[in-house]
């Protein structure tokens, strides 16, 4: 179903919201990786309020979708959609990586309530999702495991060996996004380890692969429909994003892979994602 | 607990059939009372004998093909849907080749994987050091949350297999090619993970050890004894993590000599696992660690490493001569302790 104008708008709203978020845990935690988080603010915001069948009230239901960070390091992001959704109270956010608290630069899916999967070793999560996935089909489940990766991720050799499981497993309940922002810590993904032709590399491992502005809600609602349609096989979504997307200084910007911010250029860039 | 019924083996059995063999029979009777068993491979489904589950269990045993750090990966997610994963591969490749997800997909995460790891040690000697694995106890104790059990024939890897199922986390078993000759007569013995195995109650010196170790040791034990009068206490120490505090402590105070054996590296290991034990409880004795001394092995038919590192019974016969005439200091409160 395409999306409403009111639906849409209020994505676009959660989305704005889960932003702002974000350059609060930057300050609270002293530091984040804000790059590749403000990336995924359209994904995690369309996923946790529109696809995902999850309770916060009852985080372990044993039919719920799994999500799968496989890029963890995007805590900084991940982390307040949970707390927006209602898993725990956006208050407790102010702890981040604090000592003791649940929330660190990378997830515990043994402290923090909602998240399904431990992730920050790169290559790690799609091999788990494939578990999931198999998981899934033998108990006669009907849950959907989406795995969101990061383009650098792809230079891992064990995700390329996922992959090949996805397609040999003939896993429909799988659905895999990556963040293609372009951008990894020492530069554009195509100087430091050449990526392209990325999608077809996807589709000769056996995956339909849709292509989407990872920012604009109807495609990814279009992309997302599709994938949850499928069955026997497995399914790329390939956002196309922008790092840093929402902040006009660190859009496209390898510096904002990882820092941190005093309150002034905190300030900046919020009214900068009040204004975009 | 887990009901396991069916699968218990005699000395015939684990003289005829590799422990690889015994524990892929196990695991497929295993199956047929606990449907949250799923069994994994990368393409070595037949060397670890995890074919006999996957013959039984087709629906729920996978294939990974050569990738053993998604078959772990893979073994992690299983878990995380609430299955009882027992994921088979050489010790080699699952400590090294797949060691971080052990470490961070499983451990540290703390799930219910199994790792059945095969041709541990030097018992692929003739694979070359490529296929050899003389360093998984080091790794594998320093995980948190890892249990690590290294049995001492067929017969007890049937026993650990079906004990393990019980521990709620992660547990490593090693075992080797699995064609030693069988230490247990039969089932007919306790065995409980963490909690060693006293084999005769020798009073002038304790070996410590496990895995192949034990049977040399115990034969060992019976030559010093009618050769040169030396009363050798064996105890088998079959689970490395956690390792039995009060065992190796009793042995001190009983017999102030204490011999380890492993088919490891003695950097990190049983032996290690041991002395700390000593140190840190201010007991003296004498002390010797056994085993491979810091080198990649060469190669040879296993039987032939074993003799050519002393891990066969004449091998370790000279190590208790050797220690027999080495001094302790007795501590002053020695009959306090």
């Amino acid at each position: 179903m395409p999306l409403t104008d009111v639906e849409r708008q209020e994505l676009k709203n959660i989305a704005k919201k889960l932003r702002l978020t974000m350059i609060d845990v930057m300050a609270w935690s002293g530091g984040a990786h804000i790059g590749g988080s403000l990336s995924i603010a359209e994904i995690l915001t369309i996923l946790y309020f529109k696809y995902l069948n999850v309770r916060p009230e009852e985080p372990c239901w044993e039919d719920r979708d799994r999500f799968v960070l496989s890029k963890g390091h995007a805590a900084a992001g991940f982390i307040p959609v949970l707390a927006m959704k209602g898993f725990f109270p956006e208050e407790e956010l102010k702890t981040f990586n604090h000592f003791g608290s649940p929330f660190a630069m990378h997830p515990d899916s043994n402290k923090v309530v909602g998240c399904d999967v431990s992730a920050g070793s790169l290559g790690h999560g799609l091999s788990m999702a494939v578990g999931l996935g198999l998981g899934a089909r033998y108990l006669k489940k009907d849950y959907k495991v989406v795995c969101l990766l990061g383009d650098g991720e792809c230079c891992e050799g064990s995700v390329w060996e996922a992959a090949m499981a996805l397609n040999h497993f003939k896993l429909g309940n799988v659905i895999t996004i990556v963040d293609r922002n372009r951008l990894m810590i020492d530069g554009f993904t195509e100087d430091v380890m050449a990526l392209e032709p990325f999608a077809d590399k996807w589709r000769a491992f056996g995956f339909e692969v849709i292509e989407v502005d990872g920012h604009d809600f109807d495609q990814l609602s279009i992309a997302l429909d599709r994938a949850w349609g499928v069955k026997d096989r497995p399914v790329l979504i390939l956002a196309n994003t922008v790092k840093g997307k929402g902040v006009d200084f660190m859009e496209n910007n390898v510096v904002w892979h990882y820092a941190s911010a005093d309150s002034a250029l905190c300030e900046k860039a919020k009214a900068s994602i009040m204004n975009s | 607990m887990s009901i396991v019924t069916g699968t218990t083996w005699n000395a015939y059995d684990a003289a005829t059939m590799s422990a690889r063999e015994i524990y892929g029979l196990t695991l497929a009777e295993m199956g047929k009372h606990n449907d949250k068993i799923v069994g994994l491979s990368a393409d070595l489904a037949k060397s670890t004998a995890i074919v006999r589950f996957a013959d039984a269990f087709p629906d729920r045993f996978f294939n990974v093909g050569i990738a053993e750090q998604n078959m772990f990966g893979i073994a992690a997610g299983l878990a995380k849907a609430g299955l009882i994963p027992f994921a088979s591969t050489m010790a080699v490749f699952a400590c090294l080749r797949a060691g971080e997800q052990i470490r961070t997909d499983i451990a540290y995460q703390n799930l219910p994987v199994k790792i059945i790891a095969t041709h541990a040690g030097i018992s692929f000697g003739h694979a070359g050091t490529t296929h050899h694995c003389t360093e998984d106890f080091a790794i594998m104790r320093s995980i948190a949350n890892m249990t690590v059990i290294c049995p001492a024939d067929g017969i007890e890897t049937s026993m650990a297999v079906k004990a393990c199922v019980d521990i709620p986390g992660p547990v490593y078993i090693r075992i080797g090619r699995g064609f030693e000759p069988p230490c247990y007569e039969d089932e007919n013995h306790e065995f409980q993970i963490g909690k060693a195995i006293q084999m005769g109650d020798g009073t002038d010196l304790t070996i410590i050890c496990c895995g192949i170790a034990v049977l040399q040791s115990i034969e060992a034990a019976r030559t010093l004894q009618e050769q040169d009068g030396i009363s050798v206490r064996v105890i088998n120490m079959h689970t490395i993590k956690p390792i039995d505090r009060e065992a190796i402590l009793k042995a001190v105070r009983e017999t102030r000599r204490i011999l380890t054996i492993e088919e490891h590296n003695v950097e990190g290991g049983l032996g290690d696992a041991v002395g700390s034990v000593i140190a840190e409880s201010g007991m003296g004795c004498v002390f010797k660690k056994h085993g491979i001394y810091d080198e990649f092995a060469t190669i040879g038919y296993a039987e032939d490493l074993y003799a050519h590192y002393g891990l066969d019974a004449n091998g370790i016969i000279d190590r208790v001569r050797e220690m027999l005439g080495r001094e302790y200091e007795a501590d002053e409160d020695w009959e306090d302790e």
